[in-house]
C-alpha cells in the first residue's frame, strides 16, 4: 500500500506553514494549486489567508467543484480561519458559494480589525491539556446545523467544528508551533474515529 | 485581556504570513478598493495619491485623511493598510487610532525624520518597511517592523530596483547561511544589526518575517518574475489603476502570483490586457526614493 498523501492548498496565504507541520509529523505532502493537483490526496488542508482571494481563484482555476465532489464522497478536509469561512455554508448569514460543505454560519472578522486579534489557551475536543488558539482577524461560528459537533470553544464563542470528516476551526495552529490539531486531525478525522 | 509583546509579534508576523502567495493594491477612494477586492487582492493600501502621482505632483507628500482612510475601510472586508512618513511616530499613534490592519513606514511619502525611524516596539498596530539590502532589513525588524518589502523605486512602472534588491537580499542570505558561526559576529557588524538577528537568518536561511516585492511591477510577468526571485508576495501600486483596464489587470496579476512558476498560464493571463502603465525608466528620474531611510 501506499503511503498517505496530505493536500495543502496552496492558492494564497500560508500554506507552507501547514506543510511543514505535516513533514514534521512525517507525512507526504503536495501542493494543490490546481485541479489535477487534487488526484490521489488523502485529506485536504485549507489553510489561513484572504477568503474573498482563495475563493475566487478557487472557482476561477476550476478546483471549486471537483473539490466539493471529493468532499462530498468523504474526503476528509481541514480548514482554518479563511479556510474554515470556505467550509461553511453561509457567511455573515448570507447563503455561500464558496465551497459550503458544512451547514453552518460564520462571522467574517468577528473580532474586528488587526487590533483585536489576540491569543488564548482553551479546551479542545480530544486533546489532553489547553491548546494555544492564535486568532488572526478571526471568524467566530454563530451557528451550526443538524450534526456540526462543536470540538473548540473561546469566551464563549464556538471556534472550532466537526462535521463528519470535516474540521473546521477559527484559529491558526499553523503558526503556533502546537502540532496537536494537527496530529488530531490525521489520527481521529482521517481513521473516521467518531466523537 | 493581557497580553505580552511576544503573543503582539506573533500576532502580527502572522498576519503577514496570511498575506502570503497574494497582492497587495495600492487605492485611492472605496470604488478602487471595491475593485481590488473583487479582483482576488489580499489587502490595499490606502493613500491619497499613487505613487506615480505623487512623483509628478512634487512636494511634500504626508499621511493621508483619516476620513478617506475610514471610507475604504467601509467599503471592503479584507486588510487596510496606510502610510506614514518615515520616522513620524504621530503619524502612526494617528493610524493606530483609527484601527489601520498595518501601517507602512513608507520612503514614498516624504520622509519626516531623516536619522531615525519609528521605534515600532511602542505600537500595537504592526508595520512593513521598505529594504534595498539584507542590513536594512534586519535593521527594520530590530525596530519591530513584522514584515519587509523591497523599496523598488515607486511610481515608476520600472521593476530593475525591485529586481536588484530581491536578489541582493537573497544573496547575502545565502552568504549569511554559510559562514561558520564564529564568523556571525564579524557579519552582525558588518550589517549593522544585532548578532541575534544574524543568527536566525543563518540558522533558517531566510529573514524572520515575511518579504514582500515592492516598486514598479506592473505586468503578470512583472509579478511572477519577482516570485520566481523569492517574494513571497507582491505590492503593486500605481501598475494597476494607471493602466487601460484596471480590472482585468488587477484580475490577472493576482492569478500571475498564484501561478508564478507556470509560462503556459502566464502567457494567457498577459494576452490582450489594455495599455500598460506608460512609466519612467528608473534611471531617468530626478527623485530617487529609494535612497530614503537606511
Amino acid at each position: 500500500m501506499s503511503k498517505r498523501r496530505i493536500g495543502v492548498l496552496a492558492l494564497q496565504g500560508a500554506f507552507y506553514e501547514h506543510e511543514r507541520i505535516l513533514v514534521s509529523l512525517g507525512e507526504d505532502t503536495s501542493e494543490v494549486r490546481r485541479k489535477e493537483d487534487l488526484k490521489g490526496i488523502s485529506a485536504l488542508i485549507i489553510p489561513g489567508g484572504e477568503s474573498t482571494t482563495i475563493g475566487k481563484l478557487l472557482r476561477e482555476l476550476d478546483i471549486l467543484d471537483p473539490l466539493k465532489v471529493m468532499i462530498d464522497n468523504g474526503l476528509p478536509v481541514m480548514g482554518t480561519c479563511a479556510g474554515e469561512i470556505l467550509l461553511a455554508d453561509s457567511v455573515d448569514g448570507r447563503k455561500s458559494d464558496y465551497i459550503a460543505t458544512i451547514p453552518m454560519n460564520v462571522r467574517r472578522n468577528a473580532y474586528g480589525r488587526q487590533l483585536g486579534s489576540f491569543i488564548a489557551n482553551e479546551d479542545f475536543y480530544g486533546i489532553d491539556g489547553k491548546v494555544p488558539m492564535c486568532f488572526i482577524r478571526a471568524p467566530y461560528i454563530e451557528s451550526a446545523g443538524q450534526g456540526v459537533r462543536v470540538v473548540a470553544r473561546c469566551n464563549g464563542r464556538v471556534v472550532g467544528v466537526r462535521y463528519d470528516s470535516q474540521l473546521a476551526i477559527s484559529f491558526h495552529p499553523e503558526i503556533s508551533g502546537d502540532t496537536r490539531i494537527h496530529s488530531y486531525f490525521l489520527n481521529s478525522v482521517m481513521q473516521g474515529q467518531s466523537l | 485581556m493581557t497580553e505580552n509583546a511576544a503573543d503582539r509579534t506573533e500576532l502580527n508576523r502572522g498576519l503577514a504570513k496570511m498575506l502570503k502567495g497574494g497582492v497587495i493594491m495600492d487605492v485611492t477612494n472605496p470604488e478602487q478598493a471595491k475593485i481590488a477586492e473583487a479582483a482576488g487582492a489580499c489587502a490595499v493600501m490606502a493613500l491619497e495619491r499613487i505613487p506615480a502621482d505623487i512623483r509628478a505632483a512634487g512636494g511634500v507628500s504626508r499621511m493621508s485623511d483619516p476620513a478617506m482612510i475610514k471610507g475604504i475601510q467601509e467599503a471592503v472586508s479584507i486588510p487596510v493598510m496606510a502610510k506614514c512618513r518615515i520616522g513620524h511616530f504621530v503619524e502612526a499613534q494617528i493610524l493606530e487610532a483609527i484601527e489601520i490592519d498595518y501601517i507602512d513606514e513608507s520612503e514614498v511619502l516624504s520622509p519626516a525624520d531623516d536619522t531615525y525611524h519609528i521605534d515600532k516596539t511602542k505600537f500595537k498596530v504592526p508595520f512593513v518597511c521598505g529594504a534595498r539590502d539584507l542590513g536594512e532589513a534586519l535593521r527594520r525588524i530590530a525596530e519591530g517592523a513584522s514584515m519587509i518589502r523591497t523599496k523598488g523605486e515607486p511610481g515608476t512602472g520600472d521593476v530593475v530596483q525591485a529586481v536588484r534588491h530581491m536578489r541582493l537580499i537573497q544573496k547575502q542570505i545565502h552568504e549569511l547561511t554559510s559562514l561558520r558561526s564564529d564568523e556571525l559576529y564579524e557579519a552582525a557588524k558588518e550589517l549593522a544589526v544585532p548578532v541575534s538577528l544574524v543568527s536566525f537568518v543563518h540558522d533558517n536561511g531566510k529573514l524572520p518575517v515575511v518579504n514582500f516585492a515592492a516598486g514598479g511591477v506592473a505586468t503578470p510577468a512583472d509579478a511572477a518574475l519577482m516570485m520566481q526571485l523569492g517574494a513571497e508576495g507582491v505590492f503593486v501600486g500605481s501598475g494597476i489603476f494607471k493602466s487601460g483596464n484596471p480590472e482585468k489587470r488587477a484580475q490577472a496579476i493576482v492569478k500571475a502570483v498564484t501561478n508564478f512558476d507556470r509560462p503556459d498560464i502566464l502567457a494567457r493571463l498577459s494576452e490582450n490586457l489594455g495599455q500598460a502603465m506608460v512609466g519612467i525608466n528608473a534611471d531617468e528620474i530626478a527623485l530617487i526614493m529609494e535612497e530614503r531611510g537606511k
